[in-house]
């Protein structure tokens, strides 16, 4: 017998989809078929089952080879880096829960470490531009039922994040949307014809890196004010028209991704982005959105700004928290050779940050948890496999729209695993008795 | 004046935090108490003394005082940091917040300088005769105060966001500039003597910058107003000059709409 475990949440994008449905085993123990999940989330899941799982940690020998060790060990081993170190850097964060997220805090305190999440290498720039001139946002919800106006800048949700364009953007029929897709103008602008472009009705196809001309040359034709005949790559009368369609809406929403918080312009892109949301509201109600990557990365945001002030990029060497990316931000710290440790956890830099950082990390003592075989854990000295967090635990995350929603645990996890939680209260406490702190 | 030299005798194996190196922390000291000052390596506090060899007292006060500092400093980050008056001479390269948050005084750099130089400079003179980075003049993180006040010359090149958000003070790069030069400004004045890259003034909504080389792109927010003969730093030159940024909202004084100015030289 097997039964069917509805209204699971799904753990990989920031759409947060919470309308899973898991079938198990009787005994709990085995994962067998998942529904409703698009393909990557299908994935996540049905990888909790893998036969070759690591299940214990590892520690790298001098002769190149892993040796297993135990919780306990490896516990020991993180805690004296940690202890040791004078600049480590705590960095991840977007693949766990916020109570490990918290208790991660704790140890970035005792230890006082540079912690970062992956923002850093992601939307960190659109939090520099929510700090410079704030962010008119609203709920997925609020798109789903209201929303006739959908922008697209900079991303691709046809593969990266597959299910939110039939929950939330284009294709649910909601209450004032009722005809769903054919209630709703969509408007996308990438320099590639992706996926999510081919269904536009208007795709402006932009010459790479001059986002911040053409959010510009949107707020000026917005005012009616004089244009040049073409920019960046796009004709003036197009871009008027494209302005009209924005205005003429009864709810708009920008949603944004890599392709601006991370091509040239940076964290101005996403500025001039929530400008252009602010002037169209003199027009009618439009709201923006950050398409946020890791289905835990806001939750990070929102813990560290709630324990230290600020959203990613801290910096608690001096006993006190201080946030300049550019200065406090992993891949600068790392390039620059600025720390002496590294721990990562819920997160893969090995894969996403550039060669140049990562041969750093390989350089220095390092700790990488991470249920599964990754590129970090292939540099770093200690690999410590963890439960698969919204599938073998539960706990709190936070939606790309700020709205937290609990994690649900499905399966058991292979006998004798903890979760990221439980391992990092065992790293807490080994702390306080090496630091002698209360 | 009296004169404090710094060597740096130990390089730390991190980075130092040096905020205590400007002659209003040494003022009124004399060299043993100038090597008791504290400096940070990462989550450790220890002394200046450690790293570097002190000789000779400070003046009264830090307008009395000149400090120079010498050998390799590539690692230390807040050289001057909120210096009001006096004198500091870099005679290398350094690292991070150059003159950051100072007041007064005279600062200068014969080397290069990194990132957030100046920043939210409010008076005063800086030299940087190497190359400048990035966020030269500009605020600090979420402010929308950048530099205010004082003189900044880089005679190499600066990198990007110089002078964001900058409220006043006056900015001369011999060289070129990266992108988004003056973004957010709402005042100050900013000559480039080399080319300028893309971005130059967006969202400005007071203030004015002169390039005298090329600009990538235009921000399409600046509107062409004709051309005018300028006397710009000693040169004479007919300039072709833009309004803008006329997507950012604006600001009236005595009833005129304000808009920032560009001056391209041809």
């Amino acid at each position: 017998m097997t039964k069917t475990v509805t209204d699971v949440i799904c753990p990989f994008c920031g759409t947060l989809c919470d309308d899973l449905e898991v079938v198990v085993s009787d005994d709990g123990k085995q994962l067998l078929e998942v529904y409703n999940a698009c393909v990557i989330g299908t994935e996540k899941f049905l990888h909790s089952q893998a036969k070759d799982r690591v299940t214990r940690p590892r520690l790298r020998q001098a002769d190149g080879t892993w040796k297993e060790i135990s919780y306990d060990e490896a516990a020991d081993y993180t805690a004296q880096m940690l202890a040791k170190a004078k600049k480590p850097l705590m960095y991840g964060w977007s693949s766990t829960n916020c109570e490990a997220q918290s208790v991660g805090n704790e140890i970035a305190e005792i230890s006082r470490a540079c912690c970062d999440n992956t923002a850093a290498v992601c939307h960190g720039t659109t939090l520099i531009a929510v700090q410079d001139i704030g962010l008119p946002t609203c709920t997925l919800g609020e798109v789903k039922n209201r929303a006739d106006r959908v922008i697209f800048w900079g991303c691709n949700p046809a593969h990266a994040h597959p299910r939110h364009m039939s929950r939330y953007s284009i294709f649910p029929r909601g209450f004032f949307t009722g005809k769903g897709q054919m209630s709703r103008k969509l408007i996308v602008i990438d320099p590639r014809v992706t996926d999510t472009a081919k269904m536009a009705d208007v795709h402006l196809q932009i010459e790479q890196g001059k986002d911040y001309e053409l959010l510009n040359a949107l707020r000026v034709a917005l005012k009616g004010e004089w244009l040049p005949d073409v920019v960046a790559g796009i004709p003036k009368e197009k871009i008027r028209e494209a302005a009209d369609m924005m205005k003429s809406g009864r709810f708009g929403i920008i949603f944004f991704g890599m392709g601006v918080t991370q091509s040239i312009g940076k964290n101005h892109n996403i500025d001039e982005a929530i400008a252009v949301t602010k002037d169209l509201n003199e027009y009618t109600k439009f709201s923006i959105m950050p398409m946020r990557g890791h289905y835990n990365v806001t939750g990070s945001g929102e813990v560290f700004a709630w324990q230290f002030g600020f959203p990613y990029s801290v910096d608690l060497t001096r006993g006190f928290a201080r946030y300049n990316p550019g200065d406090t931000s992993s891949i600068d710290l790392l390039n620059r050779g600025e720390v002496d440790a590294m721990f990562t956890i819920g997160s893969d830099p090995g894969a996403h940050f550039p060669i140049s950082a990562v041969k750093h990390i390989a350089n220095v003592p390092s700790v990488c948890i991470d249920p599964h075989l990754t590129p970090t854990s292939g540099v770093s000295k200690l690999h410590v496999p963890v439960a698969f967090n919204g599938v073998e635990t539960g706990g709190n995350c936070y939606r790309m729209d700020n709205v937290p929603i609990d994690c649900r645990k499905v399966v058991e996890p292979p006998a004798g695993m903890l979760t990221d939680e439980q391992f990092l209260v065992m790293v807490r406490d080994r702390l306080k008795k090496l630091k002698g702190a209360a | 004046m009296e004169t404090v030299t710094i060597t740096m005798k130990n390089p730390p194996a991190l980075y130092l935090e040096a905020d205590n190196v400007s002659p209003d922390a040494f003022a009124g000291k004399t060299e043993a108490q100038i090597a008791e000052l504290s400096v940070h390596e990462g989550n450790t506090t220890t002394t200046l003394g450690k790293y570097f060899e002190v000789s000779g007292n400070a003046g009264a006060t830090a307008a009395d005082t000149k400090i120079i500092v010498k050998g390799d400093v590539k690692k230390v980050k807040y050289l001057g940091f909120k210096m009001s008056a006096g004198e500091l001479v870099i005679e290398g390269s350094t690292d991070l917040y150059v003159g950051a948050w100072m007041t007064g005084g005279k600062l200068l750099a014969k080397g290069n300088v990194e990132g957030f130089a100046a920043t939210a400079m409010k008076g005063g003179e800086l030299i940087i005769e190497g190359n400048a980075g990035n966020y030269l003049g500009a605020a600090y993180r979420g402010d929308w105060r950048g530099m205010s006040g004082g003189k900044i010359l880089v005679k190499g090149n600066a990198g990007s966001d110089v002078g964001m958000y900058m409220t006043g003070g006056e900015m001369v790069i011999n060289g070129n500039v990266d992108v988004h030069l003056m973004t957010h400004a709402e005042g100050g004045k900013t000559i480039v003597k080399g080319n300028a890259s893309s971005k130059v003034g967006g969202q400005m909504v007071d203030g004015t910058i002169y390039i005298f080389g090329s600009i990538d792109t235009m921000m399409p927010g600046f509107k062409p107003k004709g051309e005018v003969e300028l006397e710009v730093d000693g040169v004479k030159a007919t300039f072709a000059h833009y309004i803008g940024d006329m997507g950012e909202r604006h600001k009236k004084r005595k009833g005129a709409i304000v808009y920032a100015n560009l001056y391209k030289k041809i």
